[in-house]
Protein backbone atom coordinates (compact mmCIF):
# COMPACT_ATOMS: atom_id res chain seq x y z
CA UNK A 1 0.00 0.00 0.00
CA UNK A 2 2.84 2.28 1.11
CA UNK A 3 4.33 2.07 -2.32
CA UNK A 4 1.56 1.99 -4.39
CA UNK A 5 0.81 5.64 -2.77
CA UNK A 6 4.37 6.39 -3.12
CA UNK A 7 4.10 5.48 -7.28
CA UNK A 8 0.92 8.00 -7.71
CA UNK A 9 2.55 10.09 -6.36
CA UNK A 10 5.98 10.01 -8.01
CA UNK A 11 3.57 9.37 -11.18
CA UNK A 12 1.76 12.35 -10.68
CA UNK A 13 4.58 14.24 -10.11
CA UNK A 14 6.20 13.03 -13.40
CA UNK A 15 3.47 13.97 -15.33
CA UNK A 16 3.61 17.47 -13.51
CA UNK A 17 6.83 17.80 -15.64
CA UNK A 18 5.72 16.55 -19.20
CA UNK A 19 2.25 17.66 -18.93
CA UNK A 20 2.88 21.53 -20.12
CA UNK A 21 4.72 20.30 -23.07
CA UNK A 22 2.31 18.02 -24.29
CA UNK A 23 -0.39 20.84 -23.44
CA UNK A 24 1.42 23.60 -25.51
CA UNK A 25 1.80 20.52 -28.01
CA UNK A 26 -1.67 19.28 -28.24
CA UNK A 27 -2.94 23.14 -28.19
CA UNK A 28 -1.17 24.94 -30.89
CA UNK A 29 -0.11 22.09 -33.08
CA UNK A 30 -2.84 18.79 -32.98
CA UNK A 31 -6.06 20.79 -32.61
CA UNK A 32 -5.00 23.32 -35.31
CA UNK A 33 -4.18 20.72 -37.79
CA UNK A 34 -7.95 19.04 -36.61
CA UNK A 35 -9.43 22.95 -37.41
CA UNK A 36 -7.63 22.92 -40.90
CA UNK A 37 -8.45 19.33 -41.81
CA UNK A 38 -12.04 20.44 -40.80
CA UNK A 39 -12.04 24.04 -42.79
CA UNK A 40 -10.44 22.18 -45.92
CA UNK A 41 -14.08 20.63 -46.07
CA UNK A 42 -15.81 23.40 -45.95
CA UNK A 43 -16.80 25.81 -49.21
CA UNK A 44 -16.14 29.20 -49.19
CA UNK A 45 -19.78 31.25 -50.46
CA UNK A 46 -18.32 35.21 -51.02
CA UNK A 47 -16.56 36.25 -47.58
CA UNK A 48 -18.36 33.18 -45.62
CA UNK A 49 -16.78 30.19 -45.01
CA UNK A 50 -19.86 27.39 -44.79
CA UNK A 51 -19.24 23.95 -42.91
CA UNK A 52 -20.34 21.67 -46.00
CA UNK A 53 -18.31 18.50 -44.74
CA UNK A 54 -18.12 17.61 -48.13
CA UNK A 55 -14.86 16.48 -50.29
CA UNK A 56 -15.37 18.77 -53.32
CA UNK A 57 -12.36 20.96 -52.54
CA UNK A 58 -9.95 18.10 -53.17
CA UNK A 59 -12.09 17.06 -56.08
CA UNK A 60 -11.73 20.27 -57.41
CA UNK A 61 -7.87 20.15 -56.96
CA UNK A 62 -7.91 17.42 -59.11
CA UNK A 63 -9.88 18.75 -61.91
CA UNK A 64 -8.25 21.96 -61.56
CA UNK A 65 -5.20 22.47 -64.03
CA UNK A 66 -3.68 25.07 -62.70
CA UNK A 67 -3.75 23.66 -58.81
CA UNK A 68 -2.38 20.67 -59.99
CA UNK A 69 0.24 21.67 -62.14
CA UNK A 70 1.31 22.97 -58.63
CA UNK A 71 2.20 19.84 -57.35
CA UNK A 72 3.73 18.70 -60.60
CA UNK A 73 6.01 21.96 -60.45
CA UNK A 74 6.99 21.41 -56.95
CA UNK A 75 7.80 17.55 -57.48
CA UNK A 76 9.83 18.56 -60.56
CA UNK A 77 11.56 21.11 -58.34
CA UNK A 78 12.50 19.12 -55.72
CA UNK A 79 13.79 15.90 -57.19
CA UNK A 80 15.74 18.14 -59.34
CA UNK A 81 17.17 19.76 -56.30
CA UNK A 82 17.50 16.75 -54.31
CA UNK A 83 19.83 15.13 -57.19
CA UNK A 84 22.37 17.39 -58.00
CA UNK A 85 22.70 18.73 -54.43
CA UNK A 86 23.49 15.08 -53.37
CA UNK A 87 25.81 15.15 -56.47
CA UNK A 88 27.56 18.32 -55.38
CA UNK A 89 27.82 17.76 -51.91
CA UNK A 90 29.41 13.77 -51.48
CA UNK A 91 32.63 14.84 -53.36
CA UNK A 92 32.99 18.15 -50.77
CA UNK A 93 31.94 16.14 -47.63
CA UNK A 94 34.46 13.53 -48.91
CA UNK A 95 37.32 16.27 -49.27
CA UNK A 96 36.90 17.64 -45.93
CA UNK A 97 36.59 14.02 -44.01
CA UNK A 98 39.81 12.74 -46.35
CA UNK A 99 42.01 15.86 -47.83
CA UNK A 100 41.31 18.31 -45.15
CA UNK A 101 44.10 17.44 -42.34
CA UNK A 102 42.21 16.51 -38.84
CA UNK A 103 42.89 19.84 -37.14
CA UNK A 104 41.37 21.68 -39.82
CA UNK A 105 37.91 19.82 -40.23
CA UNK A 106 35.93 21.65 -37.66
CA UNK A 107 36.82 24.86 -39.53
CA UNK A 108 36.25 23.52 -42.93
CA UNK A 109 32.89 22.39 -42.05
CA UNK A 110 31.53 25.09 -40.57
CA UNK A 111 33.02 27.16 -43.36
CA UNK A 112 31.24 25.19 -45.63
CA UNK A 113 27.86 25.38 -43.77
CA UNK A 114 28.20 29.48 -42.91
CA UNK A 115 25.40 31.21 -45.24
CA UNK A 116 23.45 28.84 -43.65
CA UNK A 117 22.76 31.23 -41.00
CA UNK A 118 21.63 34.26 -43.08
CA UNK A 119 18.26 34.95 -42.93
CA UNK A 120 16.02 32.44 -45.40
CA UNK A 121 14.87 35.79 -46.93
CA UNK A 122 18.19 37.83 -47.00
CA UNK A 123 20.19 34.06 -48.84
CA UNK A 124 17.17 34.39 -51.21
CA UNK A 125 17.56 38.01 -52.08
CA UNK A 126 21.37 37.68 -52.63
CA UNK A 127 20.76 35.30 -55.37
CA UNK A 128 18.87 37.98 -56.87
CA UNK A 129 21.79 39.92 -56.68
CA UNK A 130 23.59 37.60 -58.76
CA UNK A 131 21.39 36.86 -61.29
CA UNK A 132 18.98 40.07 -61.87
CA UNK A 133 18.94 41.37 -65.34
CA UNK A 134 21.49 43.73 -64.11
CA UNK A 135 23.29 41.44 -61.80
CA UNK A 136 26.71 40.63 -61.27
CA UNK A 137 26.98 37.81 -64.01
CA UNK A 138 24.90 39.11 -66.60
CA UNK A 139 26.81 42.74 -65.83
CA UNK A 140 30.14 41.03 -65.63
CA UNK A 141 29.62 38.83 -68.61
CA UNK A 142 28.50 41.68 -70.78
CA UNK A 143 31.45 43.75 -69.93
CA UNK A 144 33.86 40.79 -70.84
CA UNK A 145 31.72 41.18 -74.52
CA UNK A 146 31.21 37.01 -73.97
CA UNK A 147 27.39 38.63 -73.97
CA UNK A 148 26.22 41.59 -75.69
CA UNK A 149 22.46 41.15 -74.23
CA UNK A 150 21.31 39.79 -70.27
CA UNK A 151 20.62 36.18 -69.73
CA UNK A 152 17.68 35.88 -68.46
CA UNK A 153 18.35 34.21 -65.25
CA UNK A 154 16.51 35.28 -62.41
CA UNK A 155 12.50 35.14 -62.50
CA UNK A 156 13.22 31.28 -64.13
CA UNK A 157 12.88 27.77 -62.64
CA UNK A 158 17.23 27.54 -62.89
CA UNK A 159 16.87 30.05 -60.77
CA UNK A 160 14.53 28.87 -58.12
CA UNK A 161 17.04 25.55 -58.37
CA UNK A 162 20.12 27.23 -58.34
CA UNK A 163 18.40 29.14 -54.67
CA UNK A 164 17.64 25.94 -53.36
CA UNK A 165 20.69 23.54 -54.71
CA UNK A 166 22.92 26.62 -52.30
CA UNK A 167 21.35 25.74 -49.38
CA UNK A 168 20.69 22.38 -50.05
CA UNK A 169 24.23 21.74 -50.47
CA UNK A 170 25.45 22.79 -46.96
CA UNK A 171 22.64 20.89 -45.31
CA UNK A 172 23.73 17.36 -47.22
CA UNK A 173 27.59 18.45 -46.53
CA UNK A 174 26.71 17.83 -42.89
CA UNK A 175 24.79 14.42 -43.06
CA UNK A 176 27.63 12.76 -45.28
CA UNK A 177 30.31 14.01 -43.79
CA UNK A 178 28.53 12.85 -40.09
CA UNK A 179 28.69 9.38 -42.38
CA UNK A 180 31.71 9.37 -43.27
CA UNK A 181 34.09 10.02 -40.63
CA UNK A 182 32.13 7.45 -38.39
CA UNK A 183 33.00 4.92 -41.17
CA UNK A 184 36.32 2.62 -39.92
CA UNK A 185 39.04 3.20 -42.07
CA UNK A 186 39.90 -0.66 -41.44
CA UNK A 187 36.99 -1.32 -43.60
CA UNK A 188 38.51 0.16 -46.92
CA UNK A 189 41.92 -1.07 -46.06
CA UNK A 190 40.41 -4.26 -45.62
CA UNK A 191 38.90 -4.03 -49.33
CA UNK A 192 42.08 -2.61 -50.67
CA UNK A 193 44.41 -5.67 -49.43
CA UNK A 194 41.85 -8.30 -50.71
CA UNK A 195 42.64 -6.59 -54.64
CA UNK A 196 39.60 -3.91 -54.80
CA UNK A 197 40.79 -0.65 -57.24
CA UNK A 198 40.05 2.65 -55.92
CA UNK A 199 36.63 2.49 -57.48
CA UNK A 200 35.44 -0.87 -56.03
CA UNK A 201 36.25 0.02 -52.98
CA UNK A 202 34.10 3.17 -53.10
CA UNK A 203 31.37 1.76 -54.68
CA UNK A 204 31.32 -1.63 -52.87
CA UNK A 205 31.88 -0.38 -49.46
CA UNK A 206 32.20 3.34 -49.03
CA UNK A 207 28.79 4.37 -50.77
CA UNK A 208 26.43 1.49 -49.26
CA UNK A 209 27.72 2.78 -46.08
CA UNK A 210 27.36 7.01 -45.84
CA UNK A 211 23.72 5.62 -48.22
CA UNK A 212 21.79 6.51 -44.54
CA UNK A 213 23.25 9.97 -44.42
CA UNK A 214 22.75 10.61 -48.39
CA UNK A 215 18.71 9.19 -47.76
CA UNK A 216 18.33 11.21 -43.48
CA UNK A 217 20.17 14.68 -45.82
CA UNK A 218 18.07 13.94 -48.97
CA UNK A 219 14.44 13.44 -47.22
CA UNK A 220 15.04 17.28 -45.39
CA UNK A 221 16.22 18.38 -48.56
CA UNK A 222 12.70 16.40 -49.78
CA UNK A 223 10.40 18.14 -46.86
CA UNK A 224 11.76 21.45 -46.55
CA UNK A 225 12.24 21.89 -50.52
CA UNK A 226 8.79 21.33 -51.26
CA UNK A 227 7.13 22.96 -48.53
CA UNK A 228 9.39 26.14 -49.02
CA UNK A 229 7.25 29.03 -50.47
CA UNK A 230 10.11 31.80 -49.95
CA UNK A 231 12.90 30.62 -52.87
CA UNK A 232 10.25 30.29 -55.77
CA UNK A 233 8.79 33.57 -54.58
CA UNK A 234 11.66 35.51 -54.68
CA UNK A 235 13.69 33.36 -57.50
CA UNK A 236 11.28 31.64 -59.52
CA UNK A 237 8.56 34.84 -59.86
CA UNK A 238 5.56 34.25 -61.06
CA UNK A 239 5.75 32.17 -64.01
CA UNK A 240 4.56 28.88 -63.00
CA UNK A 241 3.77 28.68 -59.27
CA UNK A 242 5.64 25.83 -56.63
CA UNK A 243 2.77 24.43 -54.29
CA UNK A 244 3.40 26.46 -51.42
CA UNK A 245 2.97 29.81 -53.83
CA UNK A 246 -0.38 28.45 -55.12
CA UNK A 247 -1.36 27.93 -51.39
CA UNK A 248 -0.40 31.33 -50.43
CA UNK A 249 -1.98 32.97 -53.58
CA UNK A 250 -5.21 31.20 -52.20
CA UNK A 251 -5.02 33.05 -49.45
CA UNK A 252 -3.93 36.19 -49.77
CA UNK A 253 -5.41 37.22 -52.90
CA UNK A 254 -8.44 35.43 -52.61
CA UNK A 255 -9.12 34.58 -48.58
CA UNK A 256 -10.49 31.21 -49.65
CA UNK A 257 -9.39 29.15 -46.47
CA UNK A 258 -11.24 26.55 -47.36
CA UNK A 259 -8.99 25.76 -50.26
CA UNK A 260 -5.29 26.56 -48.47
CA UNK A 261 -6.16 24.11 -46.01
CA UNK A 262 -7.03 21.15 -48.45
CA UNK A 263 -3.97 22.19 -50.59
CA UNK A 264 -1.84 21.97 -47.08
CA UNK A 265 -3.18 18.61 -46.64
CA UNK A 266 -2.45 17.68 -50.02
CA UNK A 267 1.06 18.62 -49.60
CA UNK A 268 1.13 16.79 -46.17
CA UNK A 269 -0.06 14.21 -47.50
CA UNK A 270 2.68 13.91 -49.73
CA UNK A 271 5.44 14.27 -47.35
CA UNK A 272 4.35 11.51 -45.38
CA UNK A 273 4.25 9.37 -48.25
CA UNK A 274 8.06 10.17 -48.42
CA UNK A 275 8.27 10.03 -45.14
CA UNK A 276 7.34 6.16 -45.11
CA UNK A 277 9.14 5.48 -48.03
CA UNK A 278 12.37 6.45 -46.21
CA UNK A 279 11.56 4.73 -43.43
CA UNK A 280 10.92 1.45 -44.91
CA UNK A 281 13.70 1.72 -46.90
CA UNK A 282 16.20 2.69 -44.01
CA UNK A 283 14.70 -0.20 -42.21
CA UNK A 284 15.01 -2.27 -44.95
CA UNK A 285 19.23 -1.65 -44.89
CA UNK A 286 19.23 -2.49 -41.66
CA UNK A 287 17.90 -5.89 -41.80
CA UNK B 1 52.95 9.66 -57.96
CA UNK B 2 51.55 12.16 -60.57
CA UNK B 3 48.21 10.70 -60.65
CA UNK B 4 47.75 10.56 -56.92
CA UNK B 5 48.98 14.61 -57.42
CA UNK B 6 46.51 15.53 -60.00
CA UNK B 7 43.62 14.01 -58.00
CA UNK B 8 44.81 16.17 -54.87
CA UNK B 9 45.01 19.19 -57.21
CA UNK B 10 41.49 18.19 -58.48
CA UNK B 11 39.88 17.87 -55.06
CA UNK B 12 41.48 21.05 -53.44
CA UNK B 13 40.04 22.69 -56.66
CA UNK B 14 36.78 20.87 -56.31
CA UNK B 15 36.68 22.35 -52.42
CA UNK B 16 37.44 25.29 -53.81
CA UNK B 17 34.83 26.02 -56.54
CA UNK B 18 32.09 24.46 -53.99
CA UNK B 19 33.26 27.76 -51.48
CA UNK B 20 33.16 29.88 -53.96
CA UNK B 21 29.33 28.70 -54.95
CA UNK B 22 28.59 29.02 -51.30
CA UNK B 23 30.08 32.09 -50.60
CA UNK B 24 29.27 34.42 -53.51
CA UNK B 25 25.76 35.32 -52.90
CA UNK B 26 26.98 36.28 -49.47
CA UNK B 27 30.48 38.04 -50.56
CA UNK B 28 27.85 39.89 -52.98
CA UNK B 29 24.95 41.06 -50.74
CA UNK B 30 28.43 42.38 -47.99
CA UNK B 31 30.18 44.21 -50.75
CA UNK B 32 27.50 46.12 -52.39
CA UNK B 33 25.92 46.94 -48.87
CA UNK B 34 28.87 49.33 -48.98
CA UNK B 35 27.96 50.66 -52.84
CA UNK B 36 28.08 54.53 -53.56
CA UNK B 37 25.84 54.67 -55.59
CA UNK B 38 21.58 53.73 -55.95
CA UNK B 39 21.84 49.75 -57.37
CA UNK B 40 23.55 46.78 -55.64
CA UNK B 41 25.15 45.81 -59.10
CA UNK B 42 28.60 46.03 -60.46
CA UNK B 43 30.78 47.94 -61.48
CA UNK B 44 31.49 48.67 -57.99
CA UNK B 45 31.17 52.62 -57.65
CA UNK B 46 33.36 52.77 -54.29
CA UNK B 47 32.76 52.24 -50.28
CA UNK B 48 30.28 54.21 -48.35
CA UNK B 49 28.45 53.78 -45.08
CA UNK B 50 25.48 55.74 -46.07
CA UNK B 51 23.53 52.72 -46.44
CA UNK B 52 24.19 51.29 -42.74
CA UNK B 53 23.00 54.76 -41.69
CA UNK B 54 19.86 54.68 -42.99
CA UNK B 55 19.33 51.19 -41.93
CA UNK B 56 19.63 52.51 -38.46
CA UNK B 57 18.03 55.56 -38.43
CA UNK B 58 15.03 53.68 -39.95
CA UNK B 59 12.17 53.43 -37.18
CA UNK B 60 10.08 51.01 -38.72
CA UNK B 61 13.54 48.61 -39.53
CA UNK B 62 14.66 49.30 -35.94
CA UNK B 63 11.08 48.42 -34.26
CA UNK B 64 11.02 44.84 -36.81
CA UNK B 65 14.29 44.63 -35.23
CA UNK B 66 13.46 45.13 -31.33
CA UNK B 67 10.38 42.86 -32.06
CA UNK B 68 12.44 40.18 -33.47
CA UNK B 69 14.66 40.05 -30.52
CA UNK B 70 12.14 40.11 -28.05
CA UNK B 71 10.20 36.87 -29.82
CA UNK B 72 13.55 35.22 -30.07
CA UNK B 73 14.46 35.32 -27.07
CA UNK B 74 10.90 34.85 -25.32
CA UNK B 75 10.09 32.01 -27.41
CA UNK B 76 13.47 30.40 -26.79
CA UNK B 77 13.08 30.57 -23.03
CA UNK B 78 9.31 29.02 -23.24
CA UNK B 79 10.59 25.98 -25.42
CA UNK B 80 13.98 25.69 -23.37
CA UNK B 81 11.32 25.02 -20.10
CA UNK B 82 8.80 23.16 -21.76
CA UNK B 83 11.37 21.19 -23.07
CA UNK B 84 13.52 20.63 -20.11
CA UNK B 85 10.90 19.79 -17.85
CA UNK B 86 9.49 17.34 -20.18
CA UNK B 87 13.02 15.66 -21.19
CA UNK B 88 13.24 15.52 -17.04
CA UNK B 89 10.01 13.87 -16.57
CA UNK B 90 10.17 11.29 -19.92
CA UNK B 91 13.56 10.28 -19.18
CA UNK B 92 13.95 9.94 -14.76
CA UNK B 93 10.13 8.67 -14.33
CA UNK B 94 8.41 5.53 -15.93
CA UNK B 95 5.25 7.05 -17.68
CA UNK B 96 2.50 5.29 -19.64
CA UNK B 97 2.71 5.33 -23.66
CA UNK B 98 5.93 7.46 -23.37
CA UNK B 99 6.96 6.63 -26.55
CA UNK B 100 4.01 8.14 -27.97
CA UNK B 101 4.31 10.92 -25.47
CA UNK B 102 7.85 11.38 -27.25
CA UNK B 103 6.50 11.03 -30.88
CA UNK B 104 3.92 13.60 -30.16
CA UNK B 105 6.63 16.36 -28.49
CA UNK B 106 8.55 15.65 -32.18
CA UNK B 107 6.57 16.14 -34.75
CA UNK B 108 6.12 19.49 -35.14
CA UNK B 109 9.74 19.00 -36.50
CA UNK B 110 8.76 16.88 -39.44
CA UNK B 111 5.61 19.36 -40.64
CA UNK B 112 6.69 22.17 -42.42
CA UNK B 113 6.26 25.19 -41.12
CA UNK B 114 4.11 26.30 -44.07
CA UNK B 115 1.38 24.19 -42.55
CA UNK B 116 1.84 24.94 -38.99
CA UNK B 117 1.48 28.74 -39.76
CA UNK B 118 -1.39 27.74 -41.48
CA UNK B 119 -3.22 25.57 -39.31
CA UNK B 120 -2.46 28.13 -36.15
CA UNK B 121 -4.00 30.93 -38.71
CA UNK B 122 -7.14 29.28 -39.35
CA UNK B 123 -7.39 28.40 -35.49
CA UNK B 124 -7.09 31.83 -34.46
CA UNK B 125 -9.25 33.29 -37.06
CA UNK B 126 -11.87 30.61 -36.12
CA UNK B 127 -11.71 31.71 -32.45
CA UNK B 128 -11.99 35.34 -33.53
CA UNK B 129 -8.54 35.95 -31.55
CA UNK B 130 -6.13 38.87 -32.89
CA UNK B 131 -2.71 38.80 -34.58
CA UNK B 132 -0.19 40.21 -32.64
CA UNK B 133 3.40 39.58 -31.38
CA UNK B 134 2.21 36.95 -29.05
CA UNK B 135 0.36 34.60 -31.89
CA UNK B 136 4.05 34.89 -33.76
CA UNK B 137 5.87 34.15 -30.48
CA UNK B 138 3.22 31.05 -29.71
CA UNK B 139 4.31 29.73 -33.49
CA UNK B 140 7.79 29.59 -32.81
CA UNK B 141 7.33 28.01 -29.66
CA UNK B 142 5.61 24.90 -31.39
CA UNK B 143 8.73 25.00 -34.44
CA UNK B 144 11.81 25.19 -31.34
CA UNK B 145 9.59 23.16 -28.57
CA UNK B 146 10.53 19.79 -30.64
CA UNK B 147 14.02 20.86 -30.79
CA UNK B 148 14.41 21.79 -27.41
CA UNK B 149 13.10 18.80 -26.30
CA UNK B 150 14.80 16.19 -28.33
CA UNK B 151 18.33 18.05 -27.76
CA UNK B 152 18.01 18.17 -24.10
CA UNK B 153 16.68 14.47 -23.97
CA UNK B 154 19.13 12.90 -26.02
CA UNK B 155 21.91 14.53 -23.45
CA UNK B 156 20.05 13.08 -19.87
CA UNK B 157 22.34 9.80 -19.89
CA UNK B 158 22.86 7.77 -16.84
CA UNK B 159 25.50 8.46 -15.33
CA UNK B 160 23.67 11.63 -14.17
CA UNK B 161 20.60 9.63 -13.14
CA UNK B 162 22.90 8.77 -9.96
CA UNK B 163 24.24 11.93 -9.04
CA UNK B 164 20.82 12.76 -9.06
CA UNK B 165 19.87 10.09 -6.81
CA UNK B 166 22.57 10.50 -4.54
CA UNK B 167 21.47 14.67 -4.44
CA UNK B 168 18.09 12.80 -3.74
CA UNK B 169 19.46 10.56 -0.78
CA UNK B 170 20.75 13.13 0.75
CA UNK B 171 17.52 14.99 1.48
CA UNK B 172 17.34 17.37 -1.78
CA UNK B 173 13.83 17.63 -2.94
CA UNK B 174 12.91 17.28 -6.04
CA UNK B 175 12.54 21.28 -7.40
CA UNK B 176 16.08 21.16 -5.92
CA UNK B 177 17.39 18.54 -7.93
CA UNK B 178 15.98 19.55 -11.34
CA UNK B 179 17.22 23.29 -10.69
CA UNK B 180 20.55 22.99 -8.74
CA UNK B 181 22.08 19.41 -9.89
CA UNK B 182 20.55 18.11 -13.30
CA UNK B 183 20.11 21.79 -15.10
CA UNK B 184 23.90 22.71 -13.80
CA UNK B 185 24.91 19.59 -15.56
CA UNK B 186 23.23 19.46 -18.83
CA UNK B 187 23.89 23.44 -19.29
CA UNK B 188 25.88 22.78 -22.42
CA UNK B 189 22.90 21.29 -24.54
CA UNK B 190 20.24 23.35 -22.53
CA UNK B 191 22.48 26.41 -24.08
CA UNK B 192 23.17 24.70 -27.06
CA UNK B 193 19.24 24.26 -27.35
CA UNK B 194 18.26 27.66 -26.27
CA UNK B 195 21.01 29.26 -28.97
CA UNK B 196 19.71 27.52 -32.01
CA UNK B 197 15.81 27.99 -31.07
CA UNK B 198 16.79 32.06 -30.97
CA UNK B 199 18.63 31.77 -34.48
CA UNK B 200 15.63 29.60 -35.97
CA UNK B 201 13.44 31.87 -34.48
CA UNK B 202 15.34 34.80 -35.69
CA UNK B 203 15.34 33.83 -38.97
CA UNK B 204 11.85 32.49 -39.29
CA UNK B 205 9.40 34.15 -42.14
CA UNK B 206 6.59 32.43 -43.04
CA UNK B 207 5.15 31.92 -39.51
CA UNK B 208 6.02 35.43 -38.75
CA UNK B 209 4.38 36.82 -42.05
CA UNK B 210 1.68 34.57 -41.65
CA UNK B 211 0.58 35.44 -37.57
CA UNK B 212 1.77 39.11 -37.53
CA UNK B 213 -0.26 42.26 -38.83
CA UNK B 214 1.10 45.47 -37.35
CA UNK B 215 4.07 44.32 -35.53
CA UNK B 216 6.53 42.63 -38.00
CA UNK B 217 9.67 40.92 -37.36
CA UNK B 218 12.54 41.86 -39.19
CA UNK B 219 12.23 39.05 -42.12
CA UNK B 220 8.35 39.89 -42.52
CA UNK B 221 10.23 44.05 -42.88
CA UNK B 222 13.16 43.01 -44.92
CA UNK B 223 10.26 41.17 -47.10
CA UNK B 224 8.27 44.10 -48.16
CA UNK B 225 11.59 46.23 -48.37
CA UNK B 226 11.75 43.61 -51.88
CA UNK B 227 8.63 44.79 -53.22
CA UNK B 228 11.11 47.98 -54.32
CA UNK B 229 13.67 46.00 -56.01
CA UNK B 230 17.41 45.65 -55.78
CA UNK B 231 18.71 48.12 -52.88
CA UNK B 232 21.53 48.93 -51.18
CA UNK B 233 19.91 49.27 -48.25
CA UNK B 234 18.50 46.14 -47.98
CA UNK B 235 22.00 44.75 -48.35
CA UNK B 236 22.75 46.70 -45.71
CA UNK B 237 20.43 45.10 -43.37
CA UNK B 238 21.01 42.00 -44.95
CA UNK B 239 24.14 42.12 -43.72
CA UNK B 240 23.63 43.19 -39.90
CA UNK B 241 21.73 39.85 -40.03
CA UNK B 242 23.50 37.85 -41.42
CA UNK B 243 26.46 39.16 -38.93
CA UNK B 244 24.39 38.53 -35.94
CA UNK B 245 23.78 34.89 -36.90
CA UNK B 246 27.14 34.35 -37.64
CA UNK B 247 28.02 36.12 -33.77
CA UNK B 248 25.31 33.46 -31.92
CA UNK B 249 26.66 30.88 -33.80
CA UNK B 250 30.62 32.00 -32.92
CA UNK B 251 28.98 32.48 -29.31
CA UNK B 252 27.48 28.97 -29.66
CA UNK B 253 30.77 27.73 -30.79
CA UNK B 254 33.30 28.88 -28.33
CA UNK B 255 31.50 28.44 -25.18
CA UNK B 256 28.98 25.45 -25.46
CA UNK B 257 30.70 23.15 -27.98
CA UNK B 258 34.24 23.84 -26.72
CA UNK B 259 33.49 23.31 -23.44
CA UNK B 260 31.62 19.92 -24.31
CA UNK B 261 34.70 18.68 -26.27
CA UNK B 262 36.91 19.36 -23.42
CA UNK B 263 34.91 17.55 -21.11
Amino acid sequence: MATASLETRENRRAWGFVTPALLWTVAFFVIPFIVMAAISLATRKGREIVMAWNFDNYIEFFEKAHLLKGLFVSLEITFTVTIISVILAYPLAWIIAERVPQKWQRMALIMAILPFWTSYVVRSYSWLLVLAQNGVINNTLVYLGVISEPLELASTRTATVIGFVHFFVMLLTLTIYANLVQMPPNYRRAAADLGANGFQVFWHVVLPLTLPGIMVGAFLTFVLCIGDYITPQILGGNNELALPQVIMLQLGRRADFPMAATLSIILMVVVTMAYIACARWLKMERT
Amino acid sequence: MISSRFSKLLSWSYLAALYGFIFLPVAVLVLFSFQDGRLPVPPFNGATLKWYGEVFSDGRLMSALGNSLMVALGSATVACVLGFCAAYGLARFVLPASRLQRGLLIAPMTVSYLIIALGLLTTFNWLGISLSLWTVGIGHVVINLPLCFAIIYASMGNHQKNIERAARDLGAAEWQVMTQVSAPMLMPSILAAFFLSVTFSWDEFIIAFLLSRFDVTLPVEIWSMLRSGLNPKTNAVGSVVFLVSVALLLILELIVFRRTAKK
